[in-house]
């Protein structure tokens, strides 16, 4: 198990590096630097700034020197905001997001299994119709304007909910919701497939044959066995609860990391795009890792298939 | 001889996409206490249908009961609620899989599932159970029964498993034990362990065995009394001697033929039986075997064949019986 | 036995057959594709998807041409101007006729969701196929490659990489967008394809034919073809909402087409503005056009996955 482990580890750390190495050779590929736009500056300043964030060096030194800030934990300065690093925003911005990001996939994933192993236990009955409606509509329907439609039609009437901002839980109702509802309907189908295969399973009758109740036949045996594949995307979940925060926490208007990324993109800060975008990529493999730790414990063959690899 | 199972006139049938398939067309037979009755017959002839009906086990829809009673122990079973069958399931009756490499739960430990119906039917402690689960392994002769209840099941060689799942099957000392096919994924050699497990067992508990296999050799070994079916329907039961020494119908005699013996000379050939069974969409008017038999008569196509009793205990159902058929090639023992 | 006096001695002869008929199945054969296609037909779901992709896909050419404005035709006197007789869906904050824009929008979201769909399969296909024909040792760097990409979030590189490729203000083109979704969007396709040619090498049916003295192209039109075939083409049917999904993604983060080229994506993103002010009908209604069409691919994928899966053969 530990070779495993050992393995996956490596594998991780080679993409962080990947990510790292892309994401500088792309945002330096840019011609021109990024202190053009702003001309007419006289050239003692220009000189200055250029030599401020280390570009009058060569391409791999800065490389290097980038990396050995990574390491430390600094992940460089914004060019726009001559106040606050990268750091600094994270710090401020990634709490809010996170707890945004927590609060969906607490949603999905305790509402989706549970609407998916309902349509799968009422196979062609109303209960699946109801839950796979919900799920095609989670689909289809893109969060930017789940979450327009939520502001624009909830929290328009119902005066409990705020229309956006962030502070109390009540603030954080709606976007979490509107964020939740595509893996939620993504975990749902999932899981009435998966579980409508398990019922089949020769284990299933065999747990029938004991005469213990349905709904420990159901919950102990079933459930248990058909949930695996739902967690086994969990990492892609997070994956997509990550990019679905930029657009929510535009809508919203929440002072998150996402709204500083997608600020960053309009603002062509090149060095807080870079910065945010492995910082995200770095959180997300450690998403990714844990949940591949987390399954191997879920299942017990896992150890010998992967090992066995 | 006091019974423990009546099965009369049993018929299931499936509803389909085509339309309906008869998949038990009538069935009877009997099962006495501590006796062994096998069922045999082809893949599809209906004999798993069949235990899946006394388990109740079968997915309704698209199963659905047409005529029939179960009786065990005096009750009728098709009579009883879901409810009242969880009681007998695993408690009275127990039932083992063809398959022990797909019948046990993947992610849950073997201990756990050897008890788990035991902790329901006689709300027994954890220690108690644990204990009770270390005994049953033993007796089913699992080594290191202490450390084996905490595996999962792909720790578990085949053999092991299907050891696993008898103990499963038998941890509440059930009166009958339905075995579907209990040896047919495993090795001969761990399949002669596996039936002389049963027996002892079976000696041991004083239960009853339904045993259904398609290998006549588990049966001469094993059981008391043969059920044949074939089609879905039974067409041949007695005694296993005169099954096997006094055979009837020509499917049984056919299945004989089709076991290979350590007696067979070199130059012998194994018999097959050519073609399949109907099919059971469109179940045939006259004798299901028809189309395969190497005796049919002119009356067996449209005509269906009652039983005649050879003795209190053997019947077979086949016009070549009947007394209008003396001298017609075939009919002659 | 009861006497049936219907029993004359001479049914009592011999039958005159042989006992070729044993084999003859009586249930009626159904080839697969029109089975296949029999189902989908079935799929009242997945069949309204498909009408509904074609009367979009329709609608995207014909519906730019018949309210007899175009796309790019400001009117500042005819500003926001609620649907109706005028302007069948209204109009923008530019006067520009939003039901022309509307489909002109659709056009550009369906054909980037389906070459980039067709991209990624182009080289999901090649790269998978290599690794799974390839020997273990090739594959298994070719798969650990893939995974490394795959494991960087699609929507993170392909925002990175529109950043990159298109010039501040000058929005994103239609190329850019398609090669950013195309750079990491085949690894699953790849995958997909690797599984089964794996799968189908060893798997015990080709085998089976290949011992009964079957030709490799035999093998390869019975057996190969038609089972890989059908994950690819559900795959391929549900990688192109995905596609348009990230596109209009991008557009609503202001990362879309340049104005006053439109997708749906970038419609969203203006009309976001519109909802602030009260027109609530600039986002509704491109908002729901993204929704039918990612509701269209949704089903159809689902309908041909259930109707290709022979499992579900009833």
């Amino acid at each position: 198990m530990s070779k495993y482990l050992l393995k996956r580890l490596v594998l991780s750390v080679v993409t962080v590096w990947a990510v790292i190495t892309i994401t500088f050779a792309l945002m330096h590929s840019i011609p021109g630097d990024p202190f053009k736009s702003e001309s007419k500056m006289p050239p003692q300043v220009y000189q200055n700034l250029l030599s401020q964030y280390g570009l009058d060096k060569p391409v791999t030194e800065q490389y290097v020197i980038y990396l050995g800030n990574l390491l430390q934990g600094d992940l460089g300065a914004s060019m726009k905001s001559r106040v606050e690093t990268v750091n600094d925003m994270v710090e401020r911005g990634f709490p809010v997001s996170a707890q945004l990001g927590a609060q969906a996939l607490l949603i999905a994933i305790v509402f989706g299994p549970a609407l998916g192993s309902l349509a799968a236990l009422y196979q062609n009955k109303f209960p699946d119709y109801l839950s796979m409606i919900i799920a095609i509509i989670g689909i289809s329907v893109p969060s930017f304007i789940m979450g327009t439609v939520l502001i624009q039609f909830v929290a328009r009437n119902v005066g409990f909910f705020p229309i956006g901002g962030w502070g109390t839980w009540q603030h954080s109702l709606l976007p979490s919701f509107a964020l939740a509802l595509m893996p939620l309907a993504t975990m749902a189908r999932l899981m009435r497939s998966s579980m409508l295969e398990v019922l089949g399973q020769d284990y299933i009758k065999t747990a029938k044959s004991k005469g213990i109740k349905k709904s420990a036949v159901i919950l102990k045996h079933a459930v248990r066995n058909a949930i695996l594949p739902v967690i086994s995307i969990l990492g892609t979940t997070i994956s997509n609860l990550l990019v679905g925060s930029f657009v929510i926490e535009k809508i919203f208007g929440i002072p998150g990391l996402g709204r500083f990324f997608v600020q960053s993109i309009s603002n062509r800060d090149y060095t807080l795009i870079m910065g945010t975008t492995i910082f995200y990529a770095i959180i997300l493999i450690i998403m990714l890792f844990i949940v591949d730790v987390a399954y191997m414990f879920i299942d017990p063959r896992i150890k010998l298939v992967k090992e066995g690899r | 001889m006091e019974k423990i199972l009546e099965i009369k006139n049993l018929a299931v049938s499936f509803k389909t996409f085509f339309g309906e398939v008869e998949a038990v067309r009538n069935i009877s037979f009997d099962v006495g206490k501590k006796e062994t009755v096998a069922v045999v017959g082809e893949s599809g002839c209906g004999k798993s249908v069949t235990a899946n009906s006394v388990m109740q086990l079968l997915p309704m829809p698209p199963a659905f009961f047409k005529t029939g009673e179960i009786i065990f122990k005096g009750e009728d079973l098709l009579k009883k609620s879901e409810n009242e069958m969880q009681k007998i399931r695993g408690n009275h009756i127990g039932m083992i899989f063809q398959d022990p490499m797909t019948s046990l739960n993947p992610t849950m430990k073997v201990g756990s599932q050897i008890v788990e119906g035991l902790v329901k039917h006689q709300k027994v402690s954890r220690e108690e159970a644990k204990k009770k689960a270390i005994e049953m392994l033993k007796l089913v002769s699992v080594p290191q029964p202490e450390k084996r209840i905490d595996q999962y099941p792909h720790e578990f060689s085949g053999g092991m498993r299907q050891r696993v799942m008898i103990a499963l099957a038998m941890i509440s000392n059930p009166d009958l034990l339905i075995a579907d096919e209990p040896t047919t994924a495993l090795d001969v050699t761990v399949q002669a362990q596996i039936l002389d497990l049963m027996k002892e067992l079976q000696d041991k508990l004083d239960m009853s065995i339904i045993l259904i296999t398609h290998d006549l050799g588990v049966v001469a070994d094993m059981s008391d009394r043969v059920v044949v079916m074939y089609a879905g329907q039974i067409v041949e039961q007695g005694l296993t001697e005169e099954i096997f020494d006094n055979t009837s119908h020509p499917y049984t005699k056919k299945l004989l033929a089709s076991v290979p013996r350590l007696d067979m000379k070199r130059d012998e050939t194994l018999v097959s039986i050519e073609g399949t069974p109907p099919d059971l969409y469109i179940p045939p008017k006259g004798c299901a075997f028809y189309d395969r038999c190497d005796f049919a008569m002119k009356v067996c196509k449209d005509n269906m064949p009652e039983f005649t009793h050879h003795s209190q205990t053997h019947a077979s159902r086949c016009w070549l019986s009947h007394p209008m058929a003396k001298g017609v090639k075939g009919s002659e023992k | 036995m009861k006497a049936d006096t219907n029993l004359r001695p001479e049914l009592f002869e011999r039958a005159e057959k042989d006992n070729k008929n044993a084999d003859k199945i009586k249930r009626p054969t159904i080839k697969y594709w029109p089975d296949v296609w029999r189902r989908l037909n079935h799929n009242k779901l997945a069949m309204l998807g498909l009408v509904l992709i074609i009367l979009m896909g329709i609608m995207s050419f014909l519906g730019t041409e018949i309210s007899g404005y175009t796309y790019f035709e400001q009117n500042l006197s005819m500003r926001n101007i609620d649907p109706g007789s005028e302007f069948w869906f209204g109009s923008d904050e530019l006067g520009r006729d939003m039901f022309t824009r509307v489909w002109y929008g659709a056009r550009y979201s369906l054909a980037i969701g389906i070459i980039a769909a067709f991209i990624d399969f182009l080289i999901g296909v090649l790269y998978g196929g290599i690794a799974g024909i390839a020997s273990r040792r090739v594959d298994s760097i070719m798969m650990r490659v893939a995974e490394v990409i795959y494991s960087i979030p699609y929507l993170l590189i392909v925002i990175l990489l529109s950043v990159v490729l298109s010039r501040e203000g000058g929005g994103t083109s239609m190329f850019v967008l398609i090669l950013a979704m195309s750079l990491t969007g085949w690894v699953p396709m790849a995958i997909l394809v690797r599984g089964q040619v794996l799968q189908l090498k060893e798997s015990e049916y080709s085998l089976a034919s290949e011992s009964l003295g079957a030709t490799k192209g035999w093998i390869l039109k019975k057996h190969i073809f038609p089972n890989t075939l059908g994950p690819i083409l559900v795959n391929v049917t549900l990688t192109i909402p995905r596609a348009i999904f990230a596109e209009a993604t991008l557009g609503f983060l202001g990362l879309g087409l340049q104005a006053p080229k439109s997708s749906l994506g970038t419609l969203a993103n203006d009309g976001l503005a519109g909802l602030a002010v009260g027109n609530a009908y600039q986002i509704i209604i491109p908002a729901i056009l993204i929704s039918l069409i990612m509701f269209s691919f949704n089903v159809l994928g689902d309908g041909l996955r259930d109707a290709l899966d022979p499992r579900l053969r009833k």
